[in-house]
């Protein structure tokens, strides 16, 4: 049997003794509702278009964030690979940082910049980049001297060393660390919406909650969880696989 | 002399920071379009010599002219193949062959350029293979036409085929002979195989280890191909044969006595 069959046939039989459970009255529709009723619950959302504009909304902070985590990252990743003075200092500090939950900082993030979208973006940077920085430092150390040897005797050094061979070596490290920088910043987005104002998929399961919807509230948490495998498995393991074996990891 | 090594030597701090000599008052001359084989058991500091003639180690005194220029750091004059082809992943054969000449060429020009080369190693149908669709073999013809690509007037080889099977290795030295005839490059080759060095060579460097110096140099004056002449060859290997019998018989001796002085 095909892995995908297998998968399909648990998911299956999941959905129906959770279903039997619930029209058996084996638990409360406000402790655990029941499939059909989720499924209603996120259709309705669906054409209403508050979930869509809770997806378009959350997106719209992650790119945001995650793109500035990737810059910054890529930035400090460089510089405490190549300055040992950077790296005694700020490098340390960054494990220190990276074992902290990024959204600890959302109190002090509502200081600065209010009960915004701006607070939470702020987390969801501070979620990718550590992780960011640290990849791109291992990729850039790890770069096999054979390859700076042999660039060395064909006349290149300098930036042009850099540009042209040490920094294409490093992109398998690069992309695993933009892996990682997505799945810290999906989890702080979220945290962070949970917690501030919407639209935003967070937002909206905290306001379901509120009003007892727990519905909507498992639909939410469905998206939720479904977008991050998507992302995870179809694109990046994907992208890290076909570079993995092209670089000859 | 086209490359001539005067009283090099070369010291190693070793983890007590104790310096090793590695290299010890090596003085070499060779003349242009002479192919030079470097031979010794393996710690003799032939791949350091090599490694300082391309530039990418210093010397602890003495110096190195190649073409009337002190050795100082790499250059495109000095075309260098690695053990490992050292290809880049990330780019086609094509492009990895037309790396080195990017500044100094247009495009179209560089790429006849890098063409012409991987004709020269039989590799004009894997021009947009990946080096990772390559065998080692293929990998490591790349890598000669990507060091001969920038026209350097040497070629420093380090063990190029010693990763490779023998008879790839075989067919390998055939290409590589007649490269040299068709290019007239100044090749130094290091290997530790005897019966490569005897096929291939005009000269051969037989050095000895700990510390590394030239113990004879010997002229191998065969009309190529070789592989008629076996008898002479065989003469000749059995003569180095004896200049490195002394120098392993002098490491197993000396490994014995750090044994039993511990």
């Amino acid at each position: 049997m095909k892995p995908v069959v297998k998968r399909f046939i648990f998911i299956v039989v999941i959905l129906g003794l959770w279903e039997l459970g619930s029209r058996m009255g084996l638990w409360a529709e406000l402790i655990l509702p029941s499939p059909t009723n989720v499924a209603i619950a996120l259709f309705d959302g669906i054409q209403n278009m508050t979930l869509i504009y809770d997806l378009v909304a959350s997106f719209r902070r992650l790119a945001i964030g995650l793109v500035i985590a990737l810059v910054i990252g890529t930035g400090i990743g460089v510089l405490i690979a190549k300055s040992k003075t950077a790296d005694d200092t700020i490098g340390s500090m960054l494990l220190a940082f990276q074992s902290v939950p990024s959204i600890v900082w959302l109190p002090l993030a509502m200081m600065w910049f209010g009960l915004n979208d701006k607070a939470v973006i702020f987390v969801v940077v501070l979620g990718g980049t550590f992780v960011m920085a640290l990849n791109v430092r291992t990729g850039i150390k790890n770069v096999s001297p054979l390859y700076i040897r042999a660039a060395q005797t064909m006349g290149s050094k300098g930036i042009d060393l850099f540009i042209r061979v040490v920094f294409p070596a490093s992109i398998p490290y690069f992309v695993t660390g933009t892996r990682l920088a997505w799945a810290f910043a999906w989890r702080a987005l979220i945290a962070g919406e949970l917690l501030t104002t919407g639209p935003g998929l967070g937002y909206t399961l905290r306001y379901a909650s509120d009003f007892g919807n727990m519905s909507l509230v498992i639909g939410v948490m469905i998206i939720i969880g479904v977008i991050g495998a998507i992302v995870d498995q179809l694109i990046f393991q994907r992208i890290e696989k076909s570079v993995a074996r092209r670089w000859g990891l | 002399m086209f490359v001539s090594i005067n009283q090099l030597n070369k010291q190693f701090l070793d983890k007590d920071e104790k310096p090793t000599t590695v290299l010890k008052d090596i003085d070499l001359q060779i003349e242009k379009g002479e192919f030079v084989s470097i031979l010794g058991p393996s710690g003799c500091g032939k791949s350091t010599l090599l490694s300082i003639v391309a530039g990418l180690t210093e010397a602890t005194s003495g110096d190195i002219i190649v073409d009337g220029t002190t050795v100082k750091k790499p250059g495109k004059d000095r075309g260098m193949v690695f053990q490992q082809a050292a290809l880049f992943p990330w780019i086609n054969v094509l492009e990895n062959v037309m790396f080195p000449l990017k500044k100094e060429m247009a495009k179209e020009e560089a790429e006849a350029q890098a063409k012409k080369y991987l004709q020269m190693v039989q590799l004009g149908n894997y021009l947009n293979h990946y080096p990772h669709e390559l065998s080692g073999g293929m990998q490591q013809r790349v890598a000669i036409a990507r060091a001969l690509a920038m026209n350097p007037e040497t070629l420093l080889m380090d063990e190029p085929f010693g990763a490779l099977d023998e008879q790839t290795r075989t067919r390998l030295h055939g290409q590589l002979e007649d490269i040299w005839l068709e290019t007239k490059k100044t090749i130094l080759f290091v290997t530790h195989s005897i019966s490569e060095s005897i096929k291939l060579s005009d000269r051969i460097i037989v050095m000895g280890t700990r510390p590394g110096i030239v113990l004879t140099d010997i002229k191998v004056d065969l009309p190529r191909p070789r592989d008629q002449h076996k008898e002479e060859m065989l003469a000749i290997e059995e003569k180095i044969m004896r200049y490195l019998k002394k120098e392993i018989d002098k490491v197993v001796s000396e490994e014995l006595s750090h044994e039993a002085s511990r």
